[in-house]
């Protein structure tokens, strides 16, 4: 008998995704294994490359130069590009991208990032050395849950999450074994995250678990959501007067295109709510290059910035984070041109501007086609997309494919996926995946992805949908 | 908004504190980025603000950076990535077409052609593939499976992650892990940070550091008392001590974790800097095979490597693999689980990987140059390791082991009872404490051996080959006059 049969139960509790399977049959499928189709269309998953965006041509220059420093000599690449990589390498040990960097980051990128972070937040003061660059934000959330939660306690550590969420999160906080009090998101009032749900989570959790965190997503996935300022302060007030350490996971920052819909930060909003909260507040932002334009998902450059923390608790933070020994290069390189773009007038930026504009023009279409064209099919209602990369349309299925769902032993949506990608070749994620409510169904579709791409998505789920609504009416 | 470190006035009120923050993390210490590292880039901040100090630059012999210390890149490696960063360069007839053609193959397997989208969690297929017939060449042809591999964020990710799934438990039948000492602290900082027993194997240092069964019998059957031990990890060629095991007793290990079933963890990290004559790596899988079916079939087993070593010394890229064997299935599935929660690898890594188990073959452009440069790393690091070896062993209170692999030397000090009381009155590790002196008087940065582990009342520095031979040969002399000066002072 294997000795690894005794495995930690907080391995075992780490629920299987069951987006997994799902996409896992897509591959199969896509690999012509099942032999169905050759073009599957994988829309569960925010990865904008493999959903044929294009990366950004300065940041792929300056990377190559990077990698391989001839290139800065080379007359063929743009003069900005050239620099860039030069300052870059210039601040690498050894003039090497292959050198370790320190813990945090190195350090002119970590300047970068603080410097990025004031200007946009009117001007708040940022300091590098509280800012620690990881292998995607992904890593960052788990190192700094980490440090929150007491895995052999009891009552476990409970974390705060607004459902529907996303099922890296919940799969790593249980890994951490930590306890997942759910706060549900107010669909009707377009997913708005609410100060008196807030407090219903936490009384459920008396008892139960011992909340010390509140996570917050804005933008919002699945749910495309963006909160507003009001809405925020009243999550920091609750968050102060009842003692939970806020994470504000704003990796979808530089996709907001709702009209009339704007992205402000947690920071900014705390600084602005002025003393004594704006110097108590214990808060963690997070950003990435994974999402926005940039999509370098496989570059894994992420980081999270720590307010008032406790100084001698920064210093365990810097030791957890030193195990890891440092981020990848290539995910810091992808972070420094992500806040210190091209600026106008530079060699570069004609084309950059043109490249982000254009994915930008990508996403007000798609959420734009998705909407008109979910929201007339019946037995699909879908709340307005204003900002990150997925719409989260609800299914209303009809009694007779419940009832079918509940003969085959899959969740209702679950068999709703399968069957979109068994007989339509197209791959969402199911809502049960995120979090959904009881007795609720959806899914989440990915809307960056070429227009193209989006048109043929939208007329294979409603040539499907209408199909299945009909066989099962 | 208050800054932290700046405000000087008490925290009021904090819910992440000392007291409520995991318990876990407290235990946690990394010493290769510890107190003295930290000390060394205050003081190279010092020297940028024009700080006078009896030295000019602040010599990080602390961490294995090959490339940090002036070791460069190897060409070819670094063509084929820009190439897969910015693939409108092939169509620059610059670029060697051996180079293209594995760019070309590696774009293929990335989403949308891009090194920028996910990978699968467990790496990229085609990618672990090349790998396993990476592994079947250097093992003589035992087969090694695709399926069995996964691609990690340097060795290190692979390494807390077996951890994960090892240790469970409660109380006496916590899970026990054997490390030797002196380890790599991040199995120290790892075990810590899941709460798991930590059995302590020692290392022979006069004989080489080389690992006795009958030490680990006595670890094991003493740690049997209070925990649960499943686990025996190996580091070989050694980290900190540089030592090469035989074959002789590799087989003794794998016999050993058979009789008293226990999961068998290789770190091989190193194992193409093996300098010494007389000594050659032998993987723990070639060696288990070849002790028959009654072995091979039964032992698990789990074998690390990693990119940021060897020739290569692409510490940033953060690319690494593990190889499991003889895992059960079930197991299997929540190991791929536990990947699947942080993504995927990032894929220049993986791609950095697979350009180093596909290196250029004798009949491809970049053939001759990419021998050329990797044989001149590994010519100058075995040329280090020997002179690391005479400089030190020459001097009377230092005691240096030959560097038979790996990148660093661990040799013993001898510290005058002074030396050692006033440490003790500091709070200091003694060997901490001749640590400190020696950056605050010469900029040179060492990693003390406390932060590695040693037999009580020895005391030890761990210090990388890697500066190039002349600034080699400064800090060895630098160090060797601190030495004699330190004896005399604390006489």
């Amino acid at each position: 008998m294997s000795l690894l049969r005794d495995i930690s139960p907080k391995v075992r509790n780490i629920r299987q995704s069951e987006l997994e399977a799902l996409r896992r049959q897509a591959c199969q499928m896509k690999q012509g294994v099942k032999n169905l189709f050759k073009d599957v269309i994988d829309v569960s998953w925010g990865d904008p490359h493999s959903a044929g965006i294009k990366p950004l041509s300065f940041v792929r220059q300056v990377l190559a130069s990077c990698f391989y420093p001839q290139l800065t000599n080379s007359e063929k690449l743009p003069v900005d590009v050239r620099q860039r990589a030069q300052r870059l390498l210039g601040a690498c040990d050894g003039g090497s991208v292959g050198s370790y960097t320190p813990t945090g980051g190195i350090a002119q990128i970590q300047q970068s990032i603080s410097k990025f972070i004031s200007q946009r937040d009117g001007g708040v003061p940022s300091f590098p050395e509280n800012i620690f660059i990881t292998s995607g934000a992904q890593r960052s959330l788990v190192l700094f849950f980490k440090m929150l939660v007491n895995s052999e306690g009891s009552p476990k550590t409970g974390v705060l999450m607004p459902m529907p969420s996303y099922s890296i999160v919940t799969m790593a906080l249980e890994s951490l074994g930590a306890a997942i009090v759910p706060c549900y998101l107010n669909e009707e009032q377009g997913w708005e995250l609410q100060v008196c749900e807030l407090h219903r989570a936490l009384q459920s959790a008396k008892g139960v678990c011992k909340p010390i965190v509140l996570y917050v997503i804005n933008p919002g996935n699945p749910s495309g959501y963006v909160q507003s300022r009001k809405s925020m302060r009243e999550v920091i007030q609750f968050a102060a007067e009842e003692k939970l350490v806020l994470m504000a996971d704003e990796v979808y920052q530089d996709t907001v295109f709702g009209e009339g819909t704007e992205f402000v930060s947690y920071k900014r909003v705390l600084a602005e709510m002025g003393p004594p909260l704006s110097e108590t507040v214990e808060l963690a932002s997070f950003h990435s290059a994974s999402k926005g334009f940039m999509g370098e998902c496989g570059l894994r450059g992420g980081y999270v910035e720590l307010v008032n923390l406790d100084p001698t608790v920064m210093k365990y933070v810097y030791t957890l984070f030193s195990t890891d020994t440092c981020a990848p290069v290539t995910g810091q390189i992808a972070l420094d041109l992500m806040v210190n773009p091209p600026q106008p007038g530079d060699p570069s930026y004609a084309v950059f501007n043109k490249e982000t504009q254009s994915i930008r023009a990508i996403l007000v279409h798609n959420a734009k086609r998705l909407l008109e064209v979910l929201n007339s099919l019946p037995g699909f209602n879908c709340q307005p997309v204003n900002g990150g990369l997925f719409a989260f349309p609800r299914l209303h299925l009809p009694p007779g494919a419940l009832q079918k769902a509940k003969e085959v032993g899959m969740p209702p949506d679950i068999f709703y996926c399968n069957r979109l990608l068994e007989e339509a070749g197209l791959c969402v994620s199911p809502g049960c995946a995120h979090g959904q409510r009881e007795g609720t169904h959806y899914i989440r579709i990915c809307i960056m992805t070429s227009p193209d791409t989006m048109e043929e998505v939208l007329r294979r789920l409603t040539t499907f949908h209408v199909k299945f609504m009909n066989d099962f009416s | 908004m208050s800054h932290n470190g700046v405000n000087g006035s008490p925290p009021r009120g904090k819910v992440l504190t000392l007291d409520s923050m995991n318990p876990n993390v407290k235990r946690v210490e990394y010493a290769v980025r510890g107190p003295m590292v930290q000390r060394a880039v205050q003081i190279e901040k010092e020297l940028k603000e024009g700080v006078k100090k009896p030295f000019t630059e602040v010599i990080k012999a602390n961490i294995g950076d090959a490339h940090a210390m002036g070791q460069k890149p190897i060409t070819f490696l670094r063509q084929a990535l820009a190439l897969c960063s910015y693939p409108e360069l092939l169509d620059d007839d610059k670029f060697p077409e051996d180079a293209k053609k594995r760019a070309r193959r590696i774009l293929q397997a990335c989403g949308g052609h891009s090194i920028g989208a996910y990978s699968a969690s467990q790496g990229i297929e085609f990618i672990r593939q090349d790998v396993a017939r990476y592994i079947e060449r250097r093992d003589g042809g035992i087969p090694s499976n695709a399926d069995n591999i996964y691609l990690s964020t340097g060795a290190s990710d692979a390494i807390v992650t077996m951890l994960k799934l090892l240790v469970s438990g409660e109380g006496r039948d916590r899970t026990g892990v054997m490390i030797s000492i002196p380890q790599y602290p991040l199995y120290s900082a790892a075990l810590a940070d899941l709460a798991a027993v930590q059995i302590n194997y020692y290392l022979d240092e006069d004989k080489c550091w080389s690992l006795d069964v009958t030490e680990l019998r006595r670890s094991l059957t003493a740690a049997r008392q209070h925990c649960n031990p499943r686990a025996l990890c190996i580091i070989n060629p050694g980290n900190p001590t540089g030592q090469v095991q035989s074959r002789q007793c590799i087989e003794d290990v794998i016999r050993f974790a058979k009789e008293e079933h226990l999961f068998l963890m290789a770190d091989e990290v190193y194992q193409d800097n093996v300098y010494a004559d007389g000594c050659e790596f032998h993987s723990f899988k070639k060696v288990l095979f070849e002790m028959g079916p009654e072995y091979s079939s039964t032992v698990e087993l789990a074998s690390f490597h990693s990119t940021s070593k060897c020739y290569m010394g692409e510490c940033g890229f953060r690319g690494g693999y593990m190889e499991v064997i003889n895992l059960d299935p079930d197991v299997k599935a929540q190991l791929t689980k536990l990947v699947s929660v942080r993504l995927c690898a990032p894929v220049p890594g993986q791609a950095l990987l697979d350009l180093v188990v596909n290196p250029p073959q004798p009949d491809e452009p970049s053939y001759a140059s990419f021998m050329k440069e990797r044989t001149a790393v590994l010519a100058a690091l075995a040329e280090k390791a020997k002179l690391t070896e005479e400089i030190f062993n020459k001097v009377p209170g230092i005691r240096c082991n030959p560097v038979q692999g790996a990148m660093y030397t661990f040799p013993c000090i001898t510290l005058p009872q002074k030396a050692i009381d006033q440490a003790k009155e500091k709070g200091q590790q003694p060997d901490m404490f001749y640590c400190m002196k020696l950056l605050e008087e010469t900029g040179i940065c060492l990693v003390p051996g406390s932060g590695f582990g040693q037999r009580d009342g020895t005391y030890h520095f761990r210090m990388t080959i890697l500066p190039p031979t002349d600034k080699l040969k400064f800090v060895l002399e630098k160090i060797s006059d601190f030495h004699q000066q330190f004896t005399v002072d604390f006489s």
